[in-house]
């Protein structure tokens, strides 16, 4: 930023030096640069131009500078991992309510059985241990994403956020919502 | 009005010439510019933001500590290089050891050991080593920190690994390119603005109650560290303003000597310069500093909702 600025003045007192301004008496030529150096224009920018030789490198390298690596590397975390679980939990719920209301609405037009009756009927033809995995598993991201919410409308108040907290009711929340959805599985 | 939106200030710098742009890491970026036009600035960015993995350890070489005695406690530390001298080839992992009883207690110093002793051409910035000035923040063993107040884990089983700020354009080596970051928190008006003088003609004052309000907030460094934690702005980092400079114009909004305030909520009052916070919390988590830009976001969504 400094060398910036500094080659920004050099250039501007260079565009001053104009013929005429030669024979301007030497105190007024110094007043006048030193007004110029006092002003700090908001829009400084425009004395850097892409094609001049000295930016050109710096063009070019900024094509090839490679993105530093992010999700890959950054360190699982109650905070971060938790909320994307939230994301995901809400993303497939929703996908399924509006697909299953979707494959609803056309199962008359392609003669598909999609009644509770049916669908009843054919769960319970199930295995015991895949009807329970199933529950466990639809239960889950319902318990998980609503007391998830509960944690969002806390901090909505600014309330709960310290990075103790934060952790406490991570961890608080996933363990509530594997026991609330293994309740709700073996009803 | 025309600080109405942080993001219009962003998009105008599109405009400007290629060098001040940040978009140019990718050289199609123009061209998936001019067909999207009307879409959030985030499609193109989540859609090229795949970043560049480096070349993995075990195939590259390891640059031995020079002389070891039998009593030396070697530790292997992985750092993520890339040179814009040879801008085609790939970023990689280079493996260094250390023996920890001739290095410092903290990272920096076997960085600055690695660069004296061992590898000259490792570069990484940095300058007070005592974590005020920022400059060194980077990913280690996965978690932003500063390395001058990150000890090495003593235990030498662990080889620690070394990355720059995530979601970053990599300058060289550990040196990432912060332009954007600073141009959003010149965005943001970080000064004193008053229409009226002091009452007393000499200095604004302040109840020492108010003054309070400012702590936790003024420390920070603006290592960016919070910033490139953050999910969100890895995907939004043209229009979203990030942690470090949200925390900045809240210091600003909870100021009692500032009359901007309206001005300073109004511009942030669009879907994206502060509503693109999701309350993951990377930011506090990771904060070297300890300060909690999570709570000076959530304090400027509430005055928000209250105050409209």
């Amino acid at each position: 930023m400094l060398s910036q600025r500094i080659a920004q003045q050099t250039l501007r007192r260079l565009a001053l030096q104009n013929p005429a301004a030669r024979f301007v008496a030497p105190a007024a030529l110094a007043s006048r640069n030193a007004l110029v150096n006092q002003r700090r224009l908001a829009a400084t920018t425009s004395s850097m131009q892409e094609n001049q030789p000295n930016t050109e490198i710096l063009a070019k390298q900024r094509l090839a500078r490679p993105v530093s690596p992010h999700l890959s590397i950054y360190r699982p975390q109650i905070t971060w991992y938790g909320s994307i679980i939230n994301r995901i939990t809400g993303s497939l719920m929703s996908g399924t309510f509006y697909l299953f209301g979707a494959a609803y609405l056309a199962a008359p037009v392609f003669g598909w059985h999609l009644e509770t009756a049916t669908i009843a009927a054919a769960f319970a033809s199930w295995p015991v241990i895949l009807q329970f995995l199933t529950k466990v598993v639809f239960g889950w991201q319902f318990t998980y994403h609503t007391f998830n919410g509960v944690r969002h409308l806390m901090w909505d108040t600014a309330s709960g956020i310290t990075n103790k907290a934060v952790n406490q009711t991570g961890w608080f929340v996933m363990g509530l919502s594997t026991v609330s959805a293994v309740a709700l599985a073996l009803l | 009005m025309a600080l109405r939106l942080a993001t219009r200030r962003l998009a105008l710098a599109q405009q400007a010439p290629k060098v001040f742009r940040r978009g140019m890491a990718t050289p199609t970026a123009s061209d998936t510019l001019a067909h999207t036009k009307g879409e959030p600035l985030s499609t193109i960015s989540e859609a090229t933001s795949a970043s560049r993995a480096p070349i993995p350890p075990s195939k590259t070489t390891t640059i031995k500590e020079p002389e070891t005695d039998p009593q030396a406690k070697i530790k292997t530390f992985h750092i993520y290089r890339w040179n814009p001298d040879e801008p085609t080839s790939k970023p990689k992992m280079q493996s260094y050891t250390l023996d920890l009883n001739k290095t410092g207690p903290m990272m920096l110093d076997a960085l600055i050991r690695i660069k004296n002793e061992v590898d000259p051409t490792l570069t990484f910035r940095r300058s007070c080593r005592e974590g005020i000035c920022g400059s060194c923040a980077m990913n280690i063993d996965g978690v932003n920190t500063l390395a001058c107040l990150c000890r090495i884990p003593t235990e030498t089983a662990k080889e620690s690994r070394i990355y720059p700020l995530p979601h970053t354009y990599v300058v060289k080596d550990l040196v990432p390119d912060l332009t954007q970051f600073y141009k959003q928190y010149k965005s943001i008006k970080p000064y004193l603005q008053r229409d009226t003088p002091p009452p007393d003609g000499r200095e604004n004052r302040q109840s020492k109650a108010d003054r309070r309000k400012l702590d936790g907030l003024y420390e920070c460094i603006l290592c960016a560290c919070c910033s490139t934690s953050c999910p969100s702005y890895w995907w939004n980092s043209e229009e979203y303003l990030g942690p470090a400079v949200l925390l900045q114009s809240y210091r600003w909004i909870a100021d009692s000597r500032d009359e901007k305030t309206a001005a300073r909520k109004d511009a942030l009052n669009n879907s994206m310069s502060l509503y693109r916070c999701h309350t993951i919390l990377n930011c506090s988590r990771t904060c070297p500093k300890g300060l909690n830009p999570a709570l000076a976001i959530a304090e400027i969504k509430k005055s928000m909702a209250f105050s409209s």
